[in-house]
């Protein structure tokens, strides 16, 4: 499981962790049952406080996303799966977000802004 | 709430004219990393003096494990695991020496937990400590300070001159600490971006001052970083009630907001002034900000 974490970002780090993961989930890297690294194992590989590592795991826990089997460790849920579709949204809507942020200081509609991503998606050859 | 382990209350020391430290407060929870910010001459050194019974409190008061640290220096200080920012260690002796000299402060020492750090750290036992370089002497310091698993791990700048492998190992020995049995890590530093790895807890001491003691989540989620543009350009730095000026010029200014920004649109709508970006400071704004002011 390969996470960067930066410490100098706005974004608390057990936030950072928790959208990682959440985003491993979604691109599939990380699938249903499988098991994570302990805290101990993932605050030294990423040399974060393990009490944030141990936040992390907890706040995920409870909206379902990983689970904790006792005596074994922490697994991503076996229903996280159907989150997928949604958590793959939510990545997008938030860089569209910041995009329209953008647009509107720069004052071009949000048709313009329709009008540019099929521009770059032709540009890119994105065919999807 | 159990005890905290660290307990500082309207601690004042004075050396001649000079406040060392100002009436500082503050606690360290058991199981927390404490990082401990300030530029030099903030008073870090002082306040980590008074913790370990080198300086006794002139004003206010200091506990550690609930004991007073210089009316029962033994109770506290073999409980303390320490690592001084000029490592000061008998030079002439050779590692081996050093740590059987040092294990007879300590009845806890684990030998077998030090010869692991010694390996790992890859030490050589029969090296003279005065041909040791900067990294190898802090290896040797930090084994000395965890080698008896103490219940308080205090490192005063301990990443201060040394390469990215060293500081990861100083780093991973205060995850590790922590992340074993809860214990508890002080440290100081000046590199500000390691604090905000491993703190859950953040002091900022500003000439003797304590100017902020917050959790680093709560820093986070009231701090801010503002843009104010004003109608006109405005040639000497416009101070604002409460922010601390970061700089600027002509229209556009930087401020450190240190709690929240509700209140400020209608302010800087009063004085004819906008905000125009917002965003969570780094620890090294937060510093600049509180040094500048």
């Amino acid at each position: 499981m390969q996470i960067q974490i930066d410490a100098t970002d706005g974004m608390p780090i057990y936030l950072q962790l928790m959208q990682r993961i959440k985003y491993l989930i979604a691109v599939g890297r990380l699938s249903a049952n499988e098991q994570l690294p302990s805290v101990r194992k993932l605050s030294d590989q990423l040399v974060i406080n393990p009490n944030t590592v141990a936040r992390a795991f907890r706040e995920l826990e409870l909206a379902g996303i990983l689970i904790t089997r006792p005596g074994a460790g922490v697994f991503v849920s076996p229903t996280a799966s159907p989150l997928a579709k949604r958590e793959q949204h939510q990545l997008l809507i938030e860089k569209i977000d910041t995009v329209l942020v953008e647009a509107r200081h720069l004052e071009i509609s949000t048709d313009g802004v329709v009008q540019l991503v099929r521009q770059r998606a032709r540009a890119l050859g994105n065919t999807v | 709430m159990p005890e905290p382990i660290v307990m500082i209350r309207e601690l004042t020391r004075t050396y001649g004219h000079k406040v060392a430290l100002d009436r500082v407060t503050l606690k360290i929870p058991k199981g927390s990393v404490f990082g401990l910010v300030g530029g030099n001459g903030a008073g870090k050194t002082t306040l980590i003096k008074h913790i370990l019974g080198l300086l006794h409190a002139e004003l206010g008061t200091v506990q550690v494990f609930g004991r007073n640290p210089v009316a029962d220096p033994p109770a506290v200080l073999s409980r303390i695991g320490y690592l001084s920012e000029d490592r000061d260690m008998a030079d002439w002796m050779c590692v081996d020496e050093l740590l059987s000299y040092t294990r007879a402060f300590f009845p806890d020492w684990d030998p077998i937990f030090a010869k692991e750090l010694l390996d790992m750290f890859e030490l050589v036992p029969y090296q003279k400590v005065k041909t040791l370089s900067r990294g190898q002497l802090a290896r040797v310091g930090l084994l000395t300070a965890l080698a008896h698993r103490p219940d308080l791990l205090l490192l005063d700048e301990p990443s201060s001159g040394l390469d990215p492998l060293v500081r990861r190992d100083i780093l991973s020995a205060i995850i590790r600490t922590v992340a074993d049995e809860g214990r508890t890590v002080l440290f100081s530093s000046h590199l500000l971006d390691e604090v905000e790895r491993v703190a859950d807890q953040v002091a900022m001491l500003n000439n003797g001052r304590l100017v902020l003691n917050d959790s680093l989540e709560n820093i986070k989620l009231r701090q801010r970083v503002v843009t104010i543009r004003f109608q006109h350009p405005i040639s000497q730095k416009p101070e604002i009630p409460g922010l601390l000026n970061l700089g600027g010029a002509a229209a556009e200014w930087r401020y450190l907001c240190p709690d929240g920004t509700e209140r400020l649109h209608e302010s800087a709508i009063r004085i004819g002034a906008e905000i125009v970006e917002e965003t969570v400071p780094s620890l090294d704004e937060i510093f600049m900000g509180h040094s500048a002011s």
